[in-house]
């Protein structure tokens, strides 16, 4: 519901009968951290509950498509690292997390030019606990974060838990921009304002589906480096790219100036919650410790599975396998957005799983959702991805899980809505202005 | 068939935009019932229910549906063609509670007060042209309105218009819910919801429950604990509240409503009490209406529900 002025309620000019005090439901009301408050319910979460029906063409989640994995060699994998090594995978571990995975990490980030050592690499639950710690270890709460325009929903949930402000910066067809990243720090320190993190997503964004070009990588750095500020290298996909081989990431170019994140979510799967961050020796020590203090350590028998995968079976192979699957459903996408939606416009991603398509002048993607879900089609609307409330004109459609099939499905039904929202505007004359709110994340499978 | 252990199956679900409340109602319906002992089962309204509900044949289902197609009655009318027993209230009458503009002129005939309104499908617009139309809905009806869909729940597409300059807005979300708009002539006062159960001995108020929130009585008002503060039961006097249930009562009566269902009404100052919509299908979460009011009345909710279960079935 919504409305201009809150409304007068007027209580009963008649004495109560009953002086039972109200309720909010809720005990502990008083007692939740002020970091707490931008917590809500939005009917918009509430309509992705819709989205995960298998009668709704989902082009909203993040899941990977893992039909191919060779599920019958890692089910004997399982075993047998259990029968063998059972005590160990049963056991707590190193709260750096375990040894000879982080010396295989470095094998795999070697394929992006990163040269570090495996006391450099804190093992976590998945990539983002690693951001989850990096940021409770630098940010202060009224403290800036400086990212990408549109950024991941996931990082902004995490900046957001820290009370961080975060301020987006342009990006373009080759990623974030150096001069205005530059005009954008300059002008923050005149106002006097902390900036501890430049937050980045360099290869086949999530949601814009960009990638930083070779030539700005070491601009960026230059620039960070002369404004203080850390760089936060979030890298999931870099080595999912279609055609080509992966850009050198920029922990490759900057021993002390970044901290990367890595992650198998993407290049094996998701469920072992198995990434890892590379920082700086003395940032590295006080990961340790955060990560210690909030999982002990992380989970022996997934650190295992992994490693026991990669010293057994072709994960290069496997990579190869998703980047041909990808690609498929990339192309699937990108004709069917040119077939069904030639009014909005789109990246084309050459890798990773998301597109960013800029929907016709004057309508709303959080506005447009409600009917879509009635059309049997999900997406995220593009006002998550900003800490502003911008992106209104924006959505994020993922092509990494659904079929080609059911991806040109998808499209065709969503061409539908936006001609029937069009439609709508154009009869009351209204446009899609900045979103009353801003949107909190929808959830894990859709991040 | 027992009526002392009868074997319940629970509809929750479904497709519509009130999917996550209905599975949450569902829930904590279920365990309720099952902490008296009652033997529940619960699905969702998808190409399993059928086969299922004709393999477990169950001695009565109880929808707890939001949306359409839930609480339109047509889900009630698969489940009547299966030939099992449910709990609330029959297919037909479902349909036109759910519809806001039928049942508020039908309660209107029964003499029950409820704000002038006019009923507008999104076509009407394209026909005459938006501006005129609103123009008229200004002069006519005047400011504050309230515009919702015609049919729906959870303040899903609800405004409230204070300025003229708000009504195109207001109109585009409500038509992103529903292809009809409701507009009625907004009435301040105290916000209330009351619930009415049938255990055997015909429908009974329940204590009014008053609704406060900083801002609008939104979803997330509605579904998160905090933004709210609920009085159970109302600040009325003995009067005005024997005065809403009976409204409550009257109102299930006259719609043909069974067993259970939920009443908004707004008490103005001056003591009139106004019908805004009915639920056949109440919401019975965490922070749902019924739930609470159930409680001011010292009902044990889990036993409540068996006797609504037991009179089902004894009917």
């Amino acid at each position: 519901m919504t409305e201009q002025q809150p409304p007068v309620r007027v209580t009963s000019g008649h004495p109560t009968s009953t002086a039972a005090a109200g309720t909010r439901l809720d005990p502990w009301l008083d007692s939740y951290a002020d970091r707490t408050h931008a917590m809500r319910a939005s009917e918009i979460r509430a309509l992705f509950a819709v989205a995960n029906r298998p009668e709704v063409v989902s082009l909203a989640g993040g899941m990977p498509f893992l039909e191919g994995l060779p599920l019958d060699d890692l089910a004997e994998l399982a075993a047998r690292t259990i029968a063998t090594r059972g005590l160990t995978a049963m056991q707590y571990g190193s709260g750096q997390g375990d040894e000879t995975l982080r010396e295989q990490i470095l094998d795999v980030m070697r394929l992006e030019g990163i040269d570090a050592h495996p006391d450099d690499v804190v093992v976590t639950t998945g990539s983002q606990q690693a951001l989850d710690l990096v940021t409770r270890i630098f940010v202060d709460p009224g403290d800036v974060v400086v990212a990408e325009a549109p950024s991941y929903v996931g990082a902004l949930g995490v900046f957001r838990a820290y009370e961080a402000e975060v301020v987006h910066v342009p990006i373009d067809a080759d990623g974030l921009v150096p001069e205005l990243l530059d005009d954008t720090l300059t002008a923050l320190a005149r106002a006097g304002r902390r900036v501890k993190l430049l937050y980045t997503v360099p290869n086949f964004h999530n949601p814009a589906g960009v990638s930083i070009s070779l030539e700005r990588r070491p601009r960026i750095l230059e620039i960070a480096a002369r404004h203080g500020v850390l760089v936060l290298e979030d890298n999931p996909y870099g080595l999912l790219g279609f055609d080509r081989e992966p850009l050198p990431a920029m922990r490759s170019m900057s021993d002390d100036g970044v901290i990367y994140l890595g992650s198998f979510s993407k290049t094996f799967a998701p469920g072992y919650r198995v990434g890892w961050a590379v920082a700086p020796h003395a940032v590295r020590e006080k990961l340790v410790l955060a990560s210690e203090s909030a999982i002990l350590c992380p989970s022996n028998a997934s650190q295992l599975a992994i490693s026991t995968y990669l010293q057994t079976c072709d994960w290069r192979g496997q990579i190869k396998a998703y980047r041909e699957q990808y690609r498929e459903r990339r192309d699937a996408m990108v004709d069917a957005l040119a077939e069904h939606l030639p009014d909005a416009s789109w990246t084309v991603p050459d890798g990773g799983f998301y597109t960013w398509v800029r929907l016709p002048e004057g309508l709303d993607a959080k506005d447009m959702l409600p009917r879509a879900v009635t059309a049997r089609v999900a997406y995220v609307p593009g006002t998550a991805f900003y800490f502003d409330g911008q992106g209104a004109d924006h959505m994020r459609l993922s092509f990494c899980f659904p079929t080609p099939e059911r991806i040109r499905e998808g499209v065709r039904r969503l061409a539908g809505v936006v001609r029937a929202e069009r439609e709508l505007v154009e009869l009351f004359g209204t446009s899609s202005g900045t979103s009353r709110d801003t949107m909190h994340a929808p959830g894990p499978d859709l991040a | 068939m027992s009526v002392t252990s009868p074997r319940v199956a629970v509809l929750a679900g479904g497709l519509s935009h009130e999917r996550d409340v209905s599975l949450r109602s569902g829930r904590r319906v279920a365990e309720a019932l099952r902490g008296v002992g009652v033997e529940v089962t619960v699905h969702d309204v998808d190409a399993d229910l059928v086969p299922a509900l004709t393999q477990l044949r169950p001695d009565l289902v109880w929808p707890l549906l939001h949306g359409a197609s839930g609480e339109d009655g047509s889900v009630r009318d698969v489940v009547r063609l299966l030939g099992i027993p449910m709990l609330g209230t029959d297919p037909r009458a479902s349909r036109v509670a759910w519809s806001k503009p039928i049942s508020k002129t039908v309660v209107a005939r029964a003499g029950i007060a409820t704000p002038d309104f006019v009923t507008f499908p999104q076509t009407l617009f394209h026909e005459l042209g938006a501006g005129p139309v609103l123009e008229l809905l200004d002069a006519r009806l005047g400011l504050p309105l309230v515009v919702k869909p015609s049919r729906g729940g959870s303040a899903l597409g609800v405004s409230l218009v204070t300025t003229h300059d708000y009504l195109p807005r207001a109109m585009v979300d409500c038509f992103s819910y529903s292809d009809t708009a409701l507009v009625e002539r907004a009435v301040e006062g105290v916000e209330v919801g009351v619930s009415v159960v049938d255990t055997g001995d015909g429908p009974i108020a329940l204590p009014a429950v008053e609704i406060v929130t900083d801002g609008p009585y939104d979803y997330d008002a509605r579904y998160n604990p905090g933004r709210t503060e609920y009085f159970a039961p109302a600040r009325l006097s003995a009067g005005l509240a024997r005065r809403a249930g009976e409204v409550a009562v009257a109102a299930h009566r006259a719609l043909g409503l069974e067993r259970i269902s939920r009443t908004d009404l707004i008490v103005d100052p001056a003591g009139e009490v106004w019908f805004l919509e009915v639920n056949s299908s109440p919401g019975m979460t965490e922070t749902s209406l019924l739930p609470q009011a159930a409680e001011a009345a010292g009902h044990n909710l889990g036993e409540l529900y068996r006797s609504l279960v037991r009179a089902s079935l004894a009917a």
